[in-house]
This record gives C-alpha cells, structure tokens and sequence, in this order.
C-alpha cells in the first residue's frame, strides 16, 4: 500500500551554490524542480535538474556522489543547514523527496571548512582525511595468510564498540556541522576502532599522537563539546568515542614523556 | 612534542588546561561559597574566618598567585582556541544555519565567561581592594571585637576579644544597594550558565564521560550548579529583601537603622 502523500508529485525551488572553481567568488542561484516523485532521492533530484540545465546549454550543478546506498561516504550536501539533510543517521543519497513539503525552498550548500577547500559549487575536497589516517590510522603488521579465526581473543564488547567506530565512513559531515570545524569525532572513530582491539595496542600511544597532531597542522578547530557531529553523522557514531580519544591522547602525552628509550634503537652507543 | 608542548599546543591539550584550571576556580567558588555562608550565623563566624585568612600572610598570597594563573590559563586557552576555530571554518560562512542538538548554555560561554570576568574585577574592587563602595570598605567602618573565640575544625583561631575588619557589616551595607545586588545575582546566574556546561565539558575533556555516565554527570552537574545558584543568590537576595536583619550592636545595624 503506497500512501496518498508519498505518490504525489511535488515541486521545490533550490536555493543552490554555484562556484566555478577554487579561490573563486560563488553565490545561491535558485533553480526550479517541477513535479518530482516524492520517492526519487535528493541526489536523483538533482541528476534531473542537471539534465534540464544541460539541455538548455547551462553547466550543470557539480555534486559528489558514488555508491548512492549510504556506504561510501562520497556525497557531501549541506541541505537547509544539515549535513545530509533532515533525518538522523541518513546520508544525502539516501535522503528522499517525500521528506520535504511541496513548494519548499532549500538551500544547498557545499561542506564549509578551511582544511575541505570548494573544488567546484558543492564539490569539497576531502583528502585532509586521508592524511590524518596515513599519519596513524593503520596497524603495521606482516601480511600473509589470514590468520586462524578466534586466534586472537577479543572480548565481545570490545570488538561491538570497535565496531560501532568503524562503521565511519569519512564523509565529513561532522565537521560540517561543528561550529568549529573540528574533525575530533572522525579522529576518534579512527583511533578508537583500532585502540580497542588487541591488534592496535603496540602503537597506540604513537597513534593518537600522530594523527592528533595531523588534525591540528591541517587546521581543522578544537571540540566545545556541543555534540552537533553526532547528530549530523550519517552512521550515528557516538561522541563517547571523542571522550575516548582525549582520554588516549593525554595518557599517551604523559606516557611518552616518561618512557625510556632503548639506547641502540636511537642509534646511541651502548 | 613533548608533554608541555602537547599541553600547550595541541587541541587536546589546550582543552585539558581550560578543564584543569576551570576544576581549580570551580574549588574556589564552592570554598568561597561556603565561607560567605557564614553571614547567616554569629558575626563572630565571618569576622573571625576573614581574620584568619587575612593572617596566612605568604600562603595567602600563594593562593591568590595560583589561582590568578589558573583565570590567565583559563581565558588564554579560551581565546586561543575561538581564534582557531574562527578561522577553520574557512572564508565562506553558511547559508543557513540551524543547530542539531547543542546545550543551550554551550551557545553562550563566552558571553557568560566575558561578564563573569567583568564581575570578578568588580567583586575585587569592591570587597578586597575597596574602591567600589569605599564608605562601607571594611577599612573605614569601626573594628569589631570577638564576643567569643573563633574555631576551625576545633582549633581555636581567633580569640576573644580581638580587634578584627567588620567584614559581617561590610557585606549588609554593600548588599542592601540594590544596584549592587542585583548585578552580583546577574553575574552569578551567568556564572551558574557557565558551569553548567563548563562541568559536563571537563568531565569529556578528561575522558570520564560515556553513555553510561552520561545522564548521571548532566544530572549531577545540575544539581551542583542548582545549589551554588541557590547558596550564593542567597546571600544579597536575603540582605536586599530585609529577610535578614543585622545582628545587634554591628556597625550595619546602626547604619540602616539610621538611613531609615
């Protein structure tokens, strides 16, 4: 049974930001979406009204997206003041028409923060993440054949909540909704989904050390501790992770401040 | 990085000093608070104790030094930080803006923190320097003498009969300005605002809290700030209202008795 609200076809009026490149002056123009399906999803929305922009010879609004089913972390909008639109725990692909009234007006913005500079109107480039997980977001073992399941012991709880870290897809939305622009609650998931399993004890001082540090130098701002990641975060990760990470990072501070160092590993003579 | 320049430099560690040094000035609110309270018993009790404190002569100023460090941290790291976070948001500011779930009290630190600053540097001028009600300044009023030995923890401190600051009439006569009290009750109601999210902020900053906790440091946090509220409107909201009269013979009974 399909409900009388959700076949109806709606319009909406876009309030869009164009930019023609980096470093260049952009603005909101509005565009018109005329009867949509309610059950086609924002970004479909978008691909129409992109392909009415190209048949009238105008260049079509530039937006990421890939996999569109909420697993890649690739799409980006900022839609009426929330990352990936109105509902929690919901990526922009996977936000529908039938969530907003007929006649609205919304307003699309790109991610705003200085380390995810505008590639093109709602395109930001997002590689800053990528450093901060080179910096540290790895375990550094052989590779070889995999190992014999339950050879490692790992407590069901443990491997639950390192779970629930890495369901992080990367996308940013959290520092899109942090007034600061800090990237604390990606960092954290980061850390955290490693720092909670045995295999990511050895370097997890240096780890959170390192990739702390990378976060800083990228210029990504400092966590008030308001929560907005969370409630903008497609996969709902807690910001208990953060409160986790900070534990982590200042007994690994005063860790490293007091640990001996082998003298033949700095090179020393004996 | 070392651990002074992880402290210092980092996010984290920044955030770290502004909890570390927020827990400090929070100890001292709550001493100072429960000092204060003394008004409502014997003029001997708040006499004395102030006569006690003005004798730890070095330790004293031990104490001042600390906690002068701890605001200078306090306000150096806040500042440091908002400097960063403006300017991480990067050239374009939002089109819309909507918040998601953020404490209201979160929204207002720095303009409860601003005028917190502002009442600290008045609270000082006026009853510890003495040039904001210079008249009623514990200076100019005529020294009270002990009718009993003053205790702390059962050590006599103060004996009988000494000639100690009339702090007791001090505080009646600068609370019944209402000019005066009602802007200590702003300050300490903004103060409170301040707490409220400064609390639950340090207990995320230290690494204690977690959805288990959660909901018990928020409601505890509240419950905290709720009686420093009620304690310290008290004080100017009792004096102002004439709910507490001076005691007899006290240099702020015969002033008000006079004035009326």
């Amino acid at each position: 049974m399909v409900a009388e609200s959700s076949t109806k076809l709606i319009s909406v009026t876009l309030r869009v930001w164009r930019q023609a490149g980096p470093n260049q002056a952009g603005r909101f123009v509005e565009y018109k979406a005329k009867n949509c399906n309610p059950n086609m999803s924002f970004l479909e929305m978008l691909d129409v009204v992109n392909d009415e922009l190209v048949s009238k010879g105008e260049e079509p609004i530039a937006f990421a997206h890939d996999c569109r089913e909420g697993i890649c972390g690739t799409c980006s909008l900022v839609i009426d003041g929330k990352p990936h639109g109105p509902h929690r725990g919901i990526a922009s692909c996977q936000t529908y028409m039938r969530s907003f009234e007929d006649g609205a007006v919304i307003t699309v913005e790109p991610f705003r923060a200085k380390p995810f500079p505008v590639v093109k109107d709602l395109i930001t480039d997002r590689s800053a993440f990528d450093k901060i997980q080179q910096a540290g977001g790895f375990i550094s073992i052989r590779t070889g054949a995999a190992p014999d399941a339950n050879s490692i012991p790992v407590p069901k709880e443990n491997a639950d909540l390192a779970m629930d870290a890495a369901a992080c897809i990367g996308c940013g939305a959290c520092v899109a909704a942090c007034k600061n622009a800090s990237a604390m609650l990606f960092v954290s998931a980061k850390v955290s989904q490693l720092s909670l399993m045995p295999q990511g004890q050895p370097e997890r001082d240096t780890r959170v050390l390192n990739m702390v540090a990378k976060m800083d130098e990228l210029g990504f701002g400092n966590c008030t501790n308001q929560y907005e990641c969370s409630a903008a975060c497609p996969k709902l990760i807690s910001h208990d992770f953060i409160a986790r990470m900070n534990k982590d990072y200042l007994a690994a501070s005063f860790r490293s401040a007091f640990r001996v160092k082998s003298n033949a590993a700095s090179g020393a003579a004996g | 990085m070392t651990l002074i320049g992880n402290l210092f430099r980092s996010s984290i560690g920044r955030k770290f000093l502004m909890a570390i040094s927020g827990l400090v000035l929070v100890g001292f609110v709550v001493g100072h608070l429960v000092g204060n309270l003394q008004i409502f018993a014997h003029p001997d009790k708040i006499n004395g104790y102030a006569h006690f404190l003005q004798g730890l002569g070095p330790a004293l100023w031990a104490v001042r030094i600390g906690l002068l460090l701890c605001v200078v941290i306090h306000i150096w790291a806040a500042v440091a930080l908002t400097i960063e976070n403006r300017k991480a948001r990067g050239p374009e500011a939002y089109g819309v803006h909507k918040w998601l779930q953020a404490a209201w009290a979160s929204r207002y630190m720095r303009m409860t923190g601003v005028v917190v600053l502002a009442f600290i540097l008045y609270h000082l001028a006026h009853f510890t320097v003495g040039t904001a009600q210079v008249q009623s300044f514990k200076t100019q009023l005529p020294e009270y003498h002990m009718t009993a030995d003053f205790q702390l923890l059962g050590f006599p401190i103060v004996s009988k009969g000494t000639e100690v600051h009339d702090v007791y009439s001090m505080m009646f006569l600068g609370f019944a300005n209402p000019v005066v009290s009602i802007f200590y009750i702003i300050a300490i109601a903004l103060l409170t605002v301040h707490l409220l999210h400064g609390i639950d902020s340090m207990f995320q900053t230290i690494g204690w809290r977690n959805r288990n906790w959660a909901g018990a440091l928020r409601k505890l946090t509240a419950l905290f700030c709720l009686l420093y509220l009620a304690g310290n409107v008290a004080i100017p909201g009792a004096i102002l209202t004439g709910l507490v009269k001076p005691a007899d013979g006290t240099a702020a009974q015969t002033t008000l008795h006079a004035q009326r």
